[in-house]
């Protein structure tokens, strides 16, 4: 439990206008763990996330990412981070050789190591073939395993995802999560976004957002037990209907 | 017909939550026609020019003081030698060099005859032209006046009427090609993009399987450009009118149905664009260089279609918007009724069909493919 | 600095793959170039002209054959009466009505003035004003032709005086539009080009979602902005060189000046042209409205720069406007040195003032540019 928290947010707030978007939301994450952020659509978690990203302002609160205070030192987190949007934001008309190089280009990694990573990472995903494939010919489970892999490419510290699973079968998202054991046990932070329940169950830790709050913070075990349900879909369900 | 009011409101929506894109619909035929009425003249005002003057004496100074005093010229700089007219030239801003001959009223008086060059920059021909027959014409006038006792024996004096524009106002030849112009780019530009958008966004999918028919869907994407366009060519008339003071001879109600016509010919053809790209950035561009480019340079609109060579008149005849300032400067200019625009909106008519059953063929092609 | 690299290397590929895109950046400026050139013109040849001969004297013939000689004119029409010839004017089948009532060769040889009538269309005001001077021009040599016969010159009249005006026009003698108009829609070509493309892109990038994983990297904003100015900025460049090869090849315009010249007044006018449509891309929040403030935006510069009509005859508030006109400035430049071969001390001005608004317009683009919402 050699735990220092990576992530501490405390009393973080968003407004839009008189819409409060995230009210008051403290958590921290350890390192090295995989920390669920569940809830349902426009419960927050996203917005929440784009905050911790450093792609939106947050209207008041302390958050701390990586040792650097989110106010002062928002460019400096970016180095140490990754992030997968819902939109998985990989360039349609570039292949997938190209994606990955430009985006580790722009991390600033040399020439020579992109080459070399990117075929280790093309064998372990078993993608060589499709290396020179242009990723509007992919279909979206590869997307997704490639977007993922390009937002842990620099070696991050923490790697944000959101809803990176939606719109996949069972067993593409089961492979995904594997994806996600690799990278945690690798020494990455995984702070991931989901309303998939059953996902929940794979992190070390969850927090539940309903309406802008935070209901509850724990192990998903813990909560089963707590909430005296068979399974994260019915400890949500007992908690937003309350 | 429920489902199809609703989706036409949703289309309104679109538009009218677009604020900035409102702003420059609106904005723009008003920046035009200030542009084009009170700006963009080939007239000529306050032109640079330089005199070499080798005579000094008070016949050229009398000659330049009336070419000074008509208003189109002004005098910037006198030089004295023939090397500085290429130099004042590179320069850039003297247009024209009037060049007095030495002892010019001796001359004059002894010899009955005397020499004025003019040197023009005619980098810029059209000016050039202008500056020299205006410079002639004051010449011209300086010497009818001295020569008021002479006996001219044969003198054809013309009486001109200058018919339908007394005033020789610039801006009645703009106001129908601003709004050719600017019907064009929101019936057909904004159409042809926002059927795009909708492929590109995905959402068209869903439009063709829900219970819309596609002919529906269409109409509904395109009705409030419809509208919008109206109200465009309605502001460009009533400014024309009311600041610029442009007539409005022939009947409004005439008028406004050939707008109609025109909007649906736009209409249809932004239609086609969008049945040949799912691209919003290729529809700008093909809009962009197959219509927009045409109708400023090919209809008429600035340069008039008879003084071009004739590969060019000939594709000319294919641009509505040539028919429809033709149509436009008929009735309100001249007053003419129907009886005298008939052809031309008939050619718009059959435009209009040709394309819609064009676009509605290709789009069920892609329907289907 | 590899940063910026990578984000023009992928920006490169993306235009290359753009299967629509190509044809167009090359076949546009072809097109373009044959037809507006011969488009764009304002002379006047072959004015329709309908002749309404109430005389029928042997002067009206050898006036109206005048007319018909002349290369300006074109006798169409000849007519009975006024009121038939005024319809032709209605129907805009005729431009000018060329009217000779009775008694006009008794008249003249009477030593009375003889009058005649000229119906000019003058919807087009300078047309109209330019048939009555070519009109007039005509009727002034019939006079001298008709005097010459007939001068006598008596003790007690003076002898008329007559200045002889020739003129010379430099740089283009032929008064050859062409010549004109091959610079300025070289210019119109390059900023289309730039200023839809440049403005296009950012925006595209904010509605597909890319921008938020390279807003979420530690990239630099100037460095964003100028990984975006590059590749279209050498695009254009090689527009411009295209088109010029084309201009000399096809319309054998003059090139006076130095090219280099014209190169760096170029680069510098793309990087404002550029930047323009950068910072606009900034503004907008979809493709649509990006274009339509481009659109919008060069609309309104092209007009009041001077491409189709002169700077100087331009009311004095537009003048000032035009010191914030890029396009006004690189027209300018095209022109002085490509057909007069001004130099650099004469265009020194005009590129301060490009890079003036160039480095203004960039700045605001970064400013505006926000990496974080």
């Amino acid at each position: 439990m050699q735990s220092e928290s990576i992530i501490d947010v405390k009393n973080l707030v968003k407004k839009f206008g008189s819409f409060v978007a995230n009210d008051n939301l403290t958590f921290e994450v350890k390192k090295g763990e995989i920390f669920g952020f569940l809830g349902t659509n426009g419960a927050g978690k996203t917005t929440a996330i784009r905050i911790l990203c450093g792609l939106s302002y947050p209207t008041s609160g302390e958050v701390n990412i990586a040792g650097y205070d989110i106010y002062k030192d928002r460019e400096k987190i970016k180095k140490s981070i990754g992030y997968m949007s819902q939109k998985f934001s990989l360039y349609e008309d570039l292949t997938v050789y190209e994606n990955i190089r430009f985006y580790a280009g722009i991390y600033g990694i040399d020439k020579k190591s992109i080459k070399s990573r990117t075929d280790e990472l093309l064998e372990k995903l078993n993608m060589i073939d499709i290396r020179n494939k242009l990723i509007k010919d992919l279909p979206l489970g590869w997307r997704q395993k490639i977007a993922f892999s390009v937002a842990i490419f620099h070696h991050p510290a923490i790697v944000f995802l959101d809803e990176p699973t939606g719109g996949v079968d069972p067993i593409t998202r089961r492979q995904f999560w594997e994806l996600i054991y690799q990278a945690a046990h690798d020494g990455i932070t995984v702070f991931v976004t989901t309303h998939y329940m059953d996902e929940a169950e794979y992190c070390q830790r969850v927090a539940i957002m309903t309406e802008g709050k935070i209901a509850v913070t724990d192990a998903p075990l813990n909560l089963i037990k707590k909430y005296a349900v068979n399974n994260m879909d019915e400890v949500f369900l007992k908690i937003a209907r309350a | 017909m429920k489902r199809f009011i609703g989706f036409v409101r949703k289309e309104f929506y679109h538009i009218i939550r677009d604020w900035r894109t409102l702003i420059i619909l609106f904005g723009m035929p008003v920046i035009q026609l200030i542009l084009f009425g009170y700006v963009i003249t080939n007239e000529i005002k306050d032109v640079k020019i330089a005199v070499f003057d080798q005579s000094k004496d008070e016949t050229t100074l009398r000659l330049i003081n009336k070419i000074t005093a008509s208003g189109y010229f002004k005098l910037t700089e006198n030089i004295n030698s023939y090397d500085e007219i290429e130099q004042i030239f590179k320069k850039g801003f003297v247009k024209q060099v009037v060049v007095f001959e030495p002892d010019f009223a001796k001359k004059l008086k002894k010899e009955g005859k005397a020499s004025i060059q003019l040197l023009t920059d005619a980098s810029e021909p059209n000016t050039a032209n202008l500056v020299v027959n205006y410079t002639s014409g004051i010449i011209s006038g300086f010497m009818a006046e001295e020569n008021k006792l002479a006996d001219i024996p044969v003198k054809i004096i013309p009486e001109v009427r200058m018919l339908y524009n007394p005033e020789l106002k610039g801006v009645f030849m703009f106001v129908p090609g601003i709004m050719a112009m600017l019907l064009m780019l929101v019936s057909a530009i904004m159409t042809s993009i926002s059927i795009t958008r909708e492929k590109e966004l995905g959402t068209m999918e869903v439009l063709l399987v829900s219970p819309l028919k596609p002919v529906q869907i269409i109409f509904g994407k395109v009705a409030p450009y419809v509208l919008l366009a109206f109200i465009d060519a309605i502001i460009i008339i009533a400014i024309g009118h009311f600041v610029f003071k442009m007539p409005v001879l022939g009947s409004v109600s005439l008028l406004m149905l050939e707008a109609l016509i025109f909007i649906t010919v736009a209409l249809s053809l932004g239609i086609l664009i969008s049945t040949v790209t799912n691209s919003q950035q290729v529809a700008m561009m093909l809009s962009m260089v197959a219509l927009m480019l045409p109708t400023i340079l090919l209809s008429g609109f600035i340069f008039p279609i008879e003084n071009m060579p004739w590969p060019l008149q000939a594709l000319c005849q294919i641009m509505p918007p040539k028919y429809f300032i033709i149509i436009i400067k008929s009735i309100m200019l001249k007053g003419n009724g129907f009886l005298y625009v008939w052809k031309e909106t008939l050619i718009l008519l059959a435009m209009a069909a040709f394309f819609i059953l064009l676009s509605v063929k290709k789009f069920k092609v892609r329907l289907e493919a | 600095m590899k940063t910026i690299f990578y984000i023009i290397q992928k920006e490169f590929i993306q235009v290359s793959r753009n299967r629509m895109m190509l044809p167009i950046i090359f076949v546009v400026p072809i097109v373009q170039l044959l037809i507006l050139v011969h488009a764009a013109t304002f002379e006047m040849k072959q004015i329709k002209m309908c002749v309404v001969d109430n005389d029928f004297s042997a002067t009206s013939r050898k006036l109206i054959s005048k007319f018909s000689g002349s290369p300006f004119f074109r006798i169409k029409y000849s007519s009975f009466s006024y009121s038939e010839a005024e319809k032709f004017l209605q129907k805009g089948k005729a431009d000018v009505i060329l009217q000779v009532p009775p008694h006009f060769e008794k008249n003249l040889n009477t030593n009375n003035p003889g009058k005649v009538m000229l119906s000019i269309n003058a919807i087009n005001g300078v047309a109209a004003g330019l048939i009555y001077a070519y009109s007039g021009q005509i009727i002034n040599d019939f006079n001298k032709d008709m005097s010459s016969g007939k001068i006598q010159i008596a003790e007690n009249h003076t002898r008329p005086e007559t200045i002889n005006i020739t003129y010379t026009h430099w740089y283009n003698p032929q008064l050859n539009y062409k010549t004109f108009m091959v610079p300025g829609i070289l210019v119109l070509l390059v900023t289309l080009i730039g200023l839809f493309l440049a403005g296009m892109n950012i925006v595209r990038e904010k509605e597909i979602g890319t921008i938020e994983q390279i807003n979420v990297t530690p990239i630099k904003k100037y460095q964003f902005i100028a990984g975006k100015l590059v590749p279209f900025w050498i695009i254009a460049l090689f527009e411009l060189a295209f088109g010029l090869s084309l201009g000399k090849l096809l319309f054998n315009i003059p090139m006076l000046g130095s090219l280099w010249l014209v190169f760096l007044a170029a680069a510098i006018y793309l990087i404002a042209v550029l930047g323009m449509g950068l910072f606009i891309s900034t503004l907008a929040n979809t493709q649509q409205q990006a274009m339509f403030l481009s659109f919008f935006f060069m609309i309104v510069f092209l007009l009041m720069s001077g491409l189709f009509t002169s700077v100087e005859s331009m009311p004095q508030w537009a003048q000032y406007f035009n010191k914030i006109n890029p396009i006004a400035y690189f027209i300018r430049i095209m022109r002085m040195v490509l057909l007069k071969g001004s130099g650099f001390s004469d265009i020194r001005i005009e590129l301060l003032s490009l890079a003036a608004i160039g480095s203004a317009v960039l700045a605001m683009a970064v400013r505006r540019y926000r990496k974080v919402a």
